[in-house]
């Protein structure tokens, strides 16, 4: 019952959002929706962990040979923990936000958020896909509805794109479904469907470039910058704490596994171009004025260390994609939390107008000082452990490639000490002066944030167990 | 034993989070008992560990829990208490506890909340170098690693407001994090080859390694050392590290941090002993550092830079120790460095806060009479880091250069000129500061006093470490089997000494190299005694001398050939290459498709006529195309 709880509950608590007018019951309700989401998570995963608590399968659409089969693998149970958890730090931090229409806000994120559990909870791909959409389109309609300025083009931008590598998927998909010797849409039927190997190719660059869209990889990156500066922020963090892990997830369960030959093909391709992307995006950083396109292309980085260390295929770089999947999700909300909150209380996001912030908010500044060095992945931060893994799964692929990439940790210490430098050292402006230390909101989720970072990073051995029979299957199925 | 080990860097940590959380509710008396306290408290447990492997030998390995355990690769959170690690932490904790004191007086002019936030960093900062040399495999030794890079970064822009602290603090850290990448691509190697990390499981099976491996591992964590330890060309944070509070540079260059290289280097020593390439470039490096750092330190006007630049030169005879296999000479001279240096700092710290913050020494001059203690103890320094016997600097740098004669002579006239030249800019340093006249403002020398006693007693201390340190280490020359140290460190070389032929030297060569060193290094002394004592007007440096004062322009060279052709491309990917190519073809793209699509919407003129005719069309082509297809057939029919 744990899957179906999980998706249920911010489906039918988004529906219901849509007739709240009030704007506190909406905050209200939308917080106490993913607090119950949450508790269900984290019993899913200490408590109810038997697996006939954690699969579910019904009748969806007999006719197609559709199921409706969910489930909770150790990689499910990361990132829906991930996604229950992200929820109420992100109303809680962003909860003196004003939206127009605060019932229908709600009611999209949560509708956003029922989309990506399901996403990670399918185990049939017509649901994944469906599922996959779910979450795709409420996320279209917070970016333009609630964004900044330039959100119409900015978020048509972000649709099409996306919606590109959904149809080309979809394409896939029906493909496969046809192949599969009794027509089926299972995850099983998917793994043992015979292909050719130029059918493989073709049906791996499908589903490949609707994933590395999502992720993104360079070169398909460019709507993300653009859309993470234009959405509102709360939905932001949806977009690039949860949401791009997405796609590297999709990748770990419907593409490595489901075309062997062809991931062996392309690897080495894929891993250069997420080389390249990482230095690309991390040289890009080190230039950003503007806060939110730092973080923006700080994230592509770290997204390309992840998509390398998937195809490296080796066990421990694929735990660390396993672990790090989670603590990108945490560390870069908490970079949100800061980016908003100093935007909401000084109106501007550009460096060359910040400085000295930490003199007026000490409190703010420790803070996201504990961000920004998860972010460069120092050790005993959680991103260390998963970043050391990633890289040492690298070395084992190829030496030098792992060399070339490692650069990338001292260029993220280059924009990230930039950062906190530009805003929070020097003396204060005009602007700064006025400045006040952050509300007590924004500084408890932020102390909740910083405490996961220390502990995953002190001790991450039990998240490691989580996931390790999912590796071993992804692995199996690829050998 | 495993929980009172536990306990030393469990101190400073407990230490840094009360300071740190209630930095505004604790009074500066309460912050400093506390932060010195800790550092004591380990240092006491420390003493006790080092009785207990003095009674028993190397405490066995402490395991507390798994960091990382995937299948082949374990990492255990395991701490190692042996002869080496023990030492290390007697310096750590007992040098790192006469700072911390030292700091109460020093730092007791910030507000309550600042004062809090330095001593929080200053525990961190002992913490981090605890983990480094307690840990019993790579990994742990890299979290401290790492984490001292962090605490210079803090403690550097400790005075944040001021943006060229805080340029300065970040070239450490990102300086750093380029020797950082070396260490952990050799850990990756180690882990790859062998699954494990543990020192007792690398070391006892480097026979495994193929030379060409050994020599890229050892290589790789030389370039971590090089980063840590400011050896060329990872060196020219160290200087600029001076903008952070000088009990913190004292603490960096004698307690933590730049000793951290050498500790990896002689906790390794049997894979660069075994590694003959590597141990020659250590070797060179370590030279080329020595002189190099010395010959920009003869010029520099800043009491601090002269000290900076004299701890990498330095560190470079260290790295020379390692390289010519004098690892236990190595370590000696981390240990009487670590004595001299901290005096060194903390006396210059004495000065600078007797001259409210000057520290160009052409304006300071005679405060021998204003400040006695500072005087005598900082005189005893020089003397030590000058090498003159019987100070320790005298025991530790012989030793090394012993060493070096044995693997080349040429290395040994090498470090003898380095070692003259620091005798020079030493006692330029100190008589341009304490003999003559005073030269500073009428107002600086009606406030010139020596400083309080929470000041002189670690100079004192310090100054009795330096005169009498040598006398661990003293040379067989002088008496057989008298060099306590070299038997206190010898299980820990003893690996090393089974590919090592021992060298003697005759005992009269011997004597002679000493006995010439010191007549000259004592010339030396007298003629920069008498040149700079009596100085009073400072000519501007012209040619190599202004040169030697811009420090050879490396710092300009690094920019122009890294920071801005880095910079330069990092702006083109912004605003040209993304812009216009990415997201052109994207953009590119979807003009295609709107072109395309207006187009298209020609069809659509509204004629129903027309509608039907490319309907019918369409279909005939469909059922042409898939008359196979019975489902579309029976469809088509159902309609029709």
């Amino acid at each position: 019952m744990i899957p179906v709880l999980l998706i249920l509950i911010p489906l039918i608590s988004g529906l219901i959002s849509f007739f709240i007018k009030d704007v506190k019951a909406a905050k209200g309700w939308a917080l106490l929706s993913s607090l119950v989401t949450f508790a269900i998570s984290v019993a899913g995963i200490w408590i109810y962990n038997q697996p006939a608590n954690l699969h579910y399968d019904a009748a969806w659409l007999p006719a197609l040979g559709s199921r409706f089969t969910i489930g909770l693998d150790g990689m499910g149970q990361i990132l829906c923990l991930l996604n229950a958890v992200a929820m109420p730090i992100i109303f809680v931090s962003t909860y003196r936000n004003m939206y127009q229409n605060p019932g229908a806000f709600y009611a999209l994120m949560l509708l956003t958020q029922a989309g990506m559990m399901g996403v990670f909870l399918a185990y049939d791909c017509l649901l994944f896909y469906f599922f996959w959409e779910l979450a795709l389109i409420p996320a279209y309609f917070l970016c333009s509805q609630w964004g900044g300025e330039k959100r119409i083009a900015v978020t048509f931008k972000f649709f099409i794109y996306t919606f590109v590598g959904s149809l080309l998927m979809l394409i896939g998909i029906l493909y496969l479904y046809y192949k599969t010797p009794d027509e089926s849409f299972a995850l099983k039927a998917f793994y043992n469907v015979v292909l050719t190997g130029n059918e493989q190719s073709f049906m791996f660059w499908l589903f490949f470039i609707a994933f590395a869209i999502k992720m993104p990889i360079f070169p398909f990156h460019t709507w993300q910058p653009d859309t993470y500066e234009q959405a509102p922020t709360a939905a932001t963090m949806v977009l690039s704490g949860v949401m791009v892990k997405m796609g590297i997830f999709a990748v770990l369960r419907w593409l490595v596994p489901v075309f062997p030959a062809a991931t062996e093909q392309f690897s080495q391709l894929i891993i250069i171009l997420s080389i390249i992307g990482m230095l690309y995006a991390s040289l890009i950083a080190i230039r950003q004025d503007d806060i939110k396109r730092l973080i923006a292309y700080s994230s592509i980085a770290h997204i390309g260390l992840m998509s390398a260390a998937i195809f490296a295929q080796e066990k421990t770089g694929l735990q660390g994609v396993m672990i790090q999947m989670f603590n990108h999700g945490i560390n870069v909300i908490g970079l949100w939390i800061v980016a908003d909150a100093i935007e909401s209380k000084l109106g501007t996001r550009k460096f060359s107008q910040l400085g000295g912030l930490a003199q007026k908010a000490p409190v703010l500044a420790i803070l996201f000082v504990v961000m920004a060095l998860a972010n460069v992945a120092l050790p005993l931060t959680n991103a260390f452990v998963g970043e050391f893994l990633m890289f040492n799964g690298l070395f084992r692929y190829n030496i030098w490639m792992s060399a070339v990439a490692g650069i990338s940790i001292i260029l993220a210490a280059v924009y990230s000490l930039n950062m906190i430098q530009k805003i929070f050292f020097g003396e204060t402006n005009a602007l700064t002066e006025q400045a006040t230390e952050a509300r007590s909101n924004v500084q408890w989720m932020l102390a909740i944030l910083a405490v996961v970072i220390i502990v995953l990073g002190v001790y991450p051995q039990p998240m490691l167990r989580l996931t390790e029979d999912t590796v071993n299957t992804i692995l199996a199925a690829v050998k | 034993m495993n929980n009172l080990i536990l306990l030393v860097p469990l101190l400073p940590f407990i230490g840094f989070l009360v300071n740190g959380l209630f930095r505004k509710s604790l009074s500066k008396t309460m912050t400093g008992v506390i932060g010195s306290g800790v550092i004591l408290a380990a240092f006491a447990i420390s003493i006790y560990l080092f009785l207990q492997v003095r009674s028993g030998g190397a405490i066995p390995t402490s395991v507390y829990f798994d960091f990382i355990n995937i299948d082949k690769l374990n990492v255990q959170f395991a701490f190692q208490v042996d002869q080496l690690s023990s030492l290390f932490l007697l310096i750590i904790t007992g040098i790192g506890f006469l700072i911390h004191l030292y700091s109460t007086a020093y730092m007791h002019e910030e507000k309550p909340e600042h004062f809090a936030r330095y001593f929080a960093y200053l525990n961190l900062f002992v913490f981090s170098m605890l983990l480094l040399v307690m840990g019993a495999n790579f990994v742990i030794m890299f979290i401290g690693w790492e984490g001292v890079g962090l605490c210079s970064y803090l403690l550097i822009g400790f005075w944040f407001k001021n943006t060229n602290y805080n340029y300065a603090a970040k070239k450490a850290f990102v300086m750093n994090r380029i020797g950082d990448l070396g260490f952990l691509l050799a850990i990756f190697w180690i882990i790859a080859k062998l699954g494990t990390s543990n020192y007792a499981d690398v070391f006892a099976s480097v026979k495994s390694f193929t030379p060409a491996e050994l020599t890229g591992i050892t290589m790789l964590l030389f370039v971590g050392a090089m980063g840590k330890s400011a050896q060329i060309p990872l060196y020219t944070w160290l200087p600029d590290a001076m903008a952070g509070p000088t009990p913190v540079s004292a603490l960096i260059h004698a307690a933590t941090m730049v000793t951290a290289g050498i500790y990896m280097i002689a906790r390794s020593n049997i894979m660069y002993t075994i590694a003959p390439f590597t141990s020659h470039f250590v070797a060179i490096i370590g030279l080329a550092t020595a002189i190099f750092a010395a010959t920009i330190a003869l010029k520099q006007n800043d009491i601090k830079k002269v000290l900076a630049y004299s701890t990498v030169s330095q560190l470079g005879y260290m790295f020379l120790g390692l390289g010519v296999g004098a690892y236990t000479g190595a370590v000696f001279h981390v240990m009487t460095h670590a004595f001299f240096k901290a005096l060194l700092f903390l006396g210059a710290g004495s000065v600078i806060h007797a001259m409210h913050h000057e520290q160009d020494i052409r304006n300071m001059g005679g405060l021998k009479k204003y400040m006695p203690i500072t005087h005598i103890t900082f005189l005893l320094g020089c003397l030590a880091i000058a090498g003159v016997p019987p100070f320790s600097g005298f025991f530790s740098k012989d030793e090394i250069l012993v060493g070096a004669y044995n693997e080349n002579p040429l290395y040994y006239y090498i470090g003898l000129a380095g070692a003259l030249m620091t005798a020079f800019y030493m006692f330029r340093l100190y008589a341009l500061t304490f003999l003559g006249k005073f030269r500073g403002t009428h107002e600086q020398q009606h406030h010139l006093h020596e400083s309080p006693s929470a000041i002189t007693f670690p100079l004192i201390v310090l100054a009795i470490l330096s005169v009498f340190g040598g006398l661990l280490g003293i040379p067989a020359l002088f008496a057989e089997n008298a060099h306590s140290l070299e038997k206190w460190l010898d299980p820990i070389f003893a690996g090393s000494h089974e590919y090592t032929t021992a060298h003697h030297l005759e005992h009269s060569t011997e004597w002679m190299m000493m006995g010439v060193s010191t007549l000259l290094i004592v010339v030396i002394i007298v003629f920069a005694w008498r040149s700079f004592s009596r100085k009073e007007r400072f000519e501007e440096n012209k040619g190599f001398g202004k040169v030697l004062e811009n420090k050879w322009y490396v710092d300009e060279l690094y920019d122009n050939i890294i920071v801005k052709p880095l910079n330069g491309l990092a702006g083109f990917f912004k605003d040209v290459f993304e812009k216009n190519i990415v997201d052109g073809a994207v953009n590119g793209v979807g003009r295609l498709v709107q072109y395309s699509s207006r187009q298209v919407r020609l069809l659509q003129n509204g004629q129903v006529g027309s509608y039907i005719l490319v309907m019918v069309l369409s279909l005939i082509v469909i059922v042409l195309l898939f008359r196979e297809q019975t489902v579309i057939v029976s469809a088509l029919r159902k309609i029709f």
